[in-house]
């Protein structure tokens, strides 16, 4: 067996280099054919026990690790509980403990803490996949919004990408950013100012402070869903307003000058950040994204349990 | 009875309240320092030691020190922080109030102060809180407080909470000629934070405390101790704001003192990279240019003195999310080798500039006895080795706790005996 080419964990795309990157998005391609054949199962993952620990509310990401893990024929377990471990009475670390007692080889985690995903990866002998920690990364998040934009312009490369919204809460915009510069695209992000990171350029994006110059410049955009516990906590004044001044609405995209390609991580709140029509309209590639990400998870899966890229040659177990 | 006379014989003598420096012998006797000088002669049974090459000093003082007791004795306890303090050259220590009970009161002073000296290691002088129970409302009783024994106050752990409580307190200690001590952070900037806002927090999409928080409070107290003449003593400084802000008070002759800790002149925020909680502490870690800062203002006296903000916690606190982890590390162990390392290696400090620093300084703002080896005061006396050169090993620690980012680290100087009241409090066996 060679070594693993991403490593044990997938915790940051950060962590990743371009060809690392380029490995996991070219090894999801044959991947999508899989999820539309009749029977759609390959034996990729056959025998291995897979944990999905979500400490979040999840429906989407959940659902789209669970059905990449038995579409590779991995037997898995998902543990939802709502509130943080604290909150459970145990730490995560005995969490992790116990897990590791029980011999699994993976372990898919969500957790409202940043930096909870690379804490377990150090503590136990099974792959740890972050499926979002906190305001830190949503690393496969990253990768199918990069699928899918390499799907639509066949190119990363130069291509100009702006993230609007929440920057400084969003662990969506931090894989986005590390993923896409890494890759040569060129990153704007858009948004209030209060919820911009300080030094938000030092990530090696543009700063745009209206959506009316974003369309002007984005090749793409991808709108960030705004959490209503913002507003409470006084970052912005409110919905009405945030969408009046920052949401995607059809007049401004009518004023773009090209065709712009439109991503949405989900769930969308509709008339805040994105307008149902521009959500539901030509430009959108909102459930693209979803169909990837099933694709993108299954790559990763596969390569962190060791697989080899041409799997579908004859490689792999 | 005493004990038995000790001679310091043929140490580097280094004295930073009588500006003294050169070989001499020191000669302790009934608590007190009896002579100082070339040849002095040896009473009859005394602890004669031999400390050619070594450093003579008056003992190290921390204005800031948790003791953790009473309320959490499986961290740390006053016997426990006294020892740490004696193994780092420390004679005496501050312990701040946030303790459980609160010290608001004569009698939780009282308890500090008998534990000390069931102890019987480093001196302990209670710090009182400022409001009862640190709430920030009601004025804790300075007047029974001082009468117990306490040397300052403070709601450590938390800032003063309003101007207006800030403004009383400063008026009414000054009865007492007591400081202020003040943790300056204004809660609703800093509000849930977990490290310095700057470049390594949005990275690790943890939330930042920015400077701004510490030096709107530092320019509150400053403005108030203006205000009421009052001696307000702003506690771990950490940010390059906070010096140019103190800087300028100084100029105007205001009776503002600062502090800061060696974590703070010695690592920046990218400590916590990798969600290292022992790099977490409040203040947190700030940028390089505030490292820099910091040093700067201990070379020109704009900060006072160094302190250690001693925190201890369990192994098992800080092996969590870094959201979680509580804040601070222990330091009475490693601030010496830290000052020496990064102040007088670096050329910011010449070993003396230290040792006022870390000695006769802190007395000075606390109105504490020692910080000097004069004939007569007390024979607070630390000796240390300069030249040697060792690794912070954290099992090797007395304090009850291990919760440092210094493990592993190589550390130029450090004690190796400390005589409080006249006798050996500790001496380095190894």
């Amino acid at each position: 067996m060679t070594a693993p080419a991403l490593g044990k964990d997938l915790t940051a795309l950060e962590y990743l280099s371009a060809d690392q990157l380029r490995l996991i998005l070219d090894t999801a391609e044959p991947f999508k054919e899989v999820s539309q054949r009749a029977i759609k199962k390959v034996p990729a993952l056959r025998g291995k026990t897979i944990v999905n620990l979500f400490f979040e509310a999840s429906t989407r990401t959940r659902i789209s690790f669970e059905f990449a893990e038995k579409r590779l024929s991995a037997d898995t377990v998902n543990v939802a509980t709502t509130g943080s471990s604290v909150s459970k009475g145990e730490t995560l670390v005995d969490t992790a403990r116990n897990l590791e007692a029980m011999h699994i080889d993976m372990v898919v985690i969500r957790h409202g803490a940043s930096g909870s995903a690379e804490f377990l990866g150090r503590r136990i002998r099974s792959n740890v996949i972050n499926a979002g920690d906190g305001k830190h990364e949503h690393p496969t998040q990253g990768l199918l919004d990069i699928l899918t934009l390499r799907d639509r312009f066949g190119r990363l490369e130069g291509l100009k990408v702006c993230i609007c919204g929440d920057i400084l809460h969003s662990r969506v915009a931090r894989s986005n950013i590390w993923g896409l510069t890494k890759l040569g695209a060129e990153v704007a992000v858009c948004g209030p100012q209060s919820l911009m990171p300080r030094h938000v350029a030092d990530l090696g994006v543009t700063f745009i402070p209206h959506i009316e110059d974003a369309i002007q410049w984005a090749d793409a955009l991808n709108v960030l869903r705004l959490q209503l516990e913002r507003m409470q906590a006084g970052y912005i004044p409110s919905l009405r307003e945030y969408n009046r001044v920052f949401g995607l609405t059809v007049d401004r995209l009518e004023r773009a000058p090209k065709d712009l390609v439109i991503m949405h991580p989900g769930p969308m709140n509709r008339g805040v950040e994105i307008d149902s029509a521009v959500a539901d309209g030509p430009h959108s590639v909102i459930l693209p994204q979803v169909t990837n990400g099933v694709a993108v998870r299954m790559a990763v899966l596969y390569l962190l349990a060791g697989g080899s890229p041409d799997w579908s040659h004859g490689g792999g177990e | 009875m005493r004990g038995q006379p000790i001679l310091l014989r043929g140490g580097r003598v280094i004295d930073p309240s009588r500006g003294a420096d050169g070989v001499a012998d020191v000669l302790l006797q009934e608590g007190k320092v009896a002579a100082v000088g070339r040849n002095v002669g040896t009473p009859d049974g005394a602890l004669v030691l031999d400390v050619a090459g070594k450093v003579v000093a008056p003992g190290l003082i921390d204005l800031h020190t948790h003791l953790r007791e009473p309320g959490q004795e499986d961290l740390e306890t006053v016997e426990t922080g006294a020892l740490a303090a004696v193994a780092g050259g420390f004679t005496a220590v501050c312990a701040m109030p946030n303790t459980d009970p609160v010290c608001d009161n004569q009698g939780v002073v009282g308890f500090v102060i008998a534990q000390a000296q069931r102890a019987a290691k480093a001196r302990v002088y209670p710090i009182g809180a400022v409001s009862l129970g640190q709430k920030g409302q009601q004025l804790a009783e300075f007047g029974e407080l001082v009468a117990a024994g306490a040397v300052a106050v403070s709601d450590d752990g938390t800032p003063v909470a309003t101007a207006h409580l800030m403004r009383t307190a400063l008026e009414y200690a000054k009865t007492f000629g007591i400081p202020v001590a003040d943790h300056c952070e204004d809660m609703s900037l800093a509000s849930g934070g977990c490290m310095h806002e700057g470049i390594v927090a949005t990275k690790l999409g943890l939330k930042g405390i920015p400077a701004a928080a510490e030096e709107v409070m530092v320019a509150r107290d400053i403005i108030l101790a203006e205000l009421t003449g009052g001696h307000v003593h702003l506690c771990h400084m950490s940010t390059r704001g906070s010096v140019e802000l103190i800087r300028r008070a100084k100029e105007k002759g205001l009776p503002v003192t600062a502090e800061a800790c060696p974590h703070h002149f010695t690592l920046d925020h990218s400590a916590c990279i990798g969600y290292n909680t022992n790099a977490k502490m409040n203040p947190p870690l700030r940028e390089p240019e505030d490292v820099e800062a910091i040093r700067q203002g201990l070379r020109d006296g704009t900060i006072d003195v160094v302190a250690t903000d001693h925190a201890p916690h369990h192994y098992d606190a800080k092996e969590r999310e870094f959201d979680d982890a509580p804040n601070g590390i222990i330091g009475l162990e490693t601030a010496f080798g830290l000052a020496m390392t990064e102040l007088v290696d670096r050329g910011l400090l010449t070993l003396p500039e230290l040792l006022l620093r870390m000695s006769t300084r802190p007395a000075q703002v606390f109105r504490l006895p020692g910080g000097t080896l004069a004939v007569g005061a007390p024979a607070d006396v630390a000796v240390f080795d300069p030249d040697v050169r060792w690794e912070v090993r954290p099992e090797a620690f007395l304090s009850k706790s291990r919760n440092t980012p210094f493990a592993g680290r190589t550390l130029r100087g450090r004690a190796e005996l400390t005589i409080v009241r006249g006798q050996v409090a500790w001496r380095r066996t190894e």
